[in-house]
């Protein structure tokens, strides 16, 4: 009972200041994004570690194509960028973001994969408002969150971790970020890791 | 005698957090009212520091600016509108850039909200934007300005002595340039 109180208490100081957290809305979603408020900020547990062999998947794209990870083999670099759900606040900023960076991908020979567990036709209308992406946008719907789980990061809510993997040309993980959800990831230190990999 | 102490708290507790909720929500600056008080550092590069008239190696404030109006661009890396809107907003920069009258009146810096110095660098590169970009990467004056939405555009009227009046505050793209500039001119007595 003690405990529980104290719980709650500490639930009600942090519940007002969350709500002052800053973030910005593009005017291109308008009053379409769901604000879920402050998440937990990481609900799961990675079952892939640096330096290992990335899991292989095949998902179905926003293209209407298949997408699979072994395609990229001794071909690119891949970038993988989950993002728990469409509509939600900084989901919605981040690939907007990657999609003006292309230029920084092509240097270091790498690839942006973006995952949601959102269906097709959801993306299909959410990234519509992004402008025209230049990179593969792929849904982790059904089975519902089958790759996400496979790398550990898929939340006990359904939706993926905010995380990001970098994989070489050989296949193997070069680094795992499992952001905080409720922050967008840095660009610096992911080109970092990108130029890490043209050394 | 717990239960009472932990109610008392509870009551305090949800009192401070709703004031302080309510002091938190600062909004967007209006026609007419001063503009919050906030500094940016003096840019390095020479042709924006010429540009806007200051100097040294510190902060300025935008009433140092040396013109009589100065437009205000919140924008984000991450923002597709603020993308989309790039190439116009360029376009304005440059109608005002080649009339003679208006050209040292009018000067247009960008905000870039939440956006790190390398963000705003690469929105400055990818855009050709000719203007001065500041990052504000915590989110420092886009809280100060009401957390707008972007892009959000604000024009400050400088008078003499630096004195200071916002003329214009919208959210979204500036759609008649003719029609803006004919209203930055009247509302900022540069008629």
């Amino acid at each position: 009972m003690k405990l529980r109180g104290w719980y709650m208490l500490a639930c009600i100081l942090v519940f007002p200041f969350s709500s002052a957290l800053a973030q910005t809305h593009s005017q291109a979603y308008r009053n379409n994004i769901y604000d879920p408020g402050m998440l937990k900020p990481r609900d799961s547990r990675l079952k892939v570690k640096v330096g290992e062999k990335a899991p292989n998947f095949t998902l179905p794209s926003l293209s209407g194509q298949k997408v699979s990870l072994r395609e990229f083999l001794g071909r690119k670099n891949v970038v993988i960028s989950f993002v728990p759900a469409a509509w939600t606040p900084v989901c919605s900023d981040q690939w907007p973001g990657y999609n003006i960076v292309k230029d920084i991908f092509d240097l270091h020979d790498a690839i942006l994969l973006g995952i949601t567990v959102d269906n097709i036709p959801t993306l299909f209308a959410w990234t519509n408002q992004m402008g025209k992406l230049w990179f593969p946008v792929l849904s982790d719907f059904w089975p519902h969150g089958k790759v996400a789980n496979e790398y550990g990061i898929l939340r006990s809510d359904g939706v993926a971790e905010r995380a990001l993997f970098l994989i070489d040309k050989k296949g193997i993980i070069r680094y795992i970020d499992v952001h905080d959800i409720n922050k967008r990831p840095s660009l610096e230190v992911l080109v970092r890791e990108l130029q890490k990999l043209s050394k | 005698m717990g239960r009472k102490i932990f109610c008392l708290m509870f009551g305090v507790v949800v009192f401070f957090g709703w004031a302080v909720s309510g002091w938190a929500k600062v909004l967007p600056p209006k026609p007419n009212a001063p503009l919050p008080d906030f500094q940016l550092p003096v840019p390095d590069n020479p042709a924006y520091r010429q540009y806007l008239g200051v100097d040294g190696d510190g902060l300025f404030r935008i009433p140092q600016i040396k013109a009589r109006a100065v437009i205000i661009e919140i924008f984000s890396m991450y923002c597709p509108f603020c993308q989309r809107e790039a190439p116009r907003v360029n376009k304005l920069y440059e109608k005002i850039a080649s009339d003679t009258d208006l050209k040292s009146r009018i000067k247009m810096i960008g905000i870039g909200a939440g956006n790190s110095p390398f963000e705003v660098d690469i929105f400055q590169k990818k855009y050709r934007v000719p203007f001065p970009l500041f990052p504000d990467k915590d989110f420092l004056i886009h809280k100060c300005l009401g957390e707008t939405r972007t892009p959000y555009f604000i024009v400050v009227a400088i008078g003499p002595g630096s004195s200071q009046k916002v003329i214009y505050s919208r959210l979204g793209g500036i759609f008649d340039f003719d029609d803006f500039l004919r209203t930055i001119r009247s509302r900022a007595g540069m008629e």
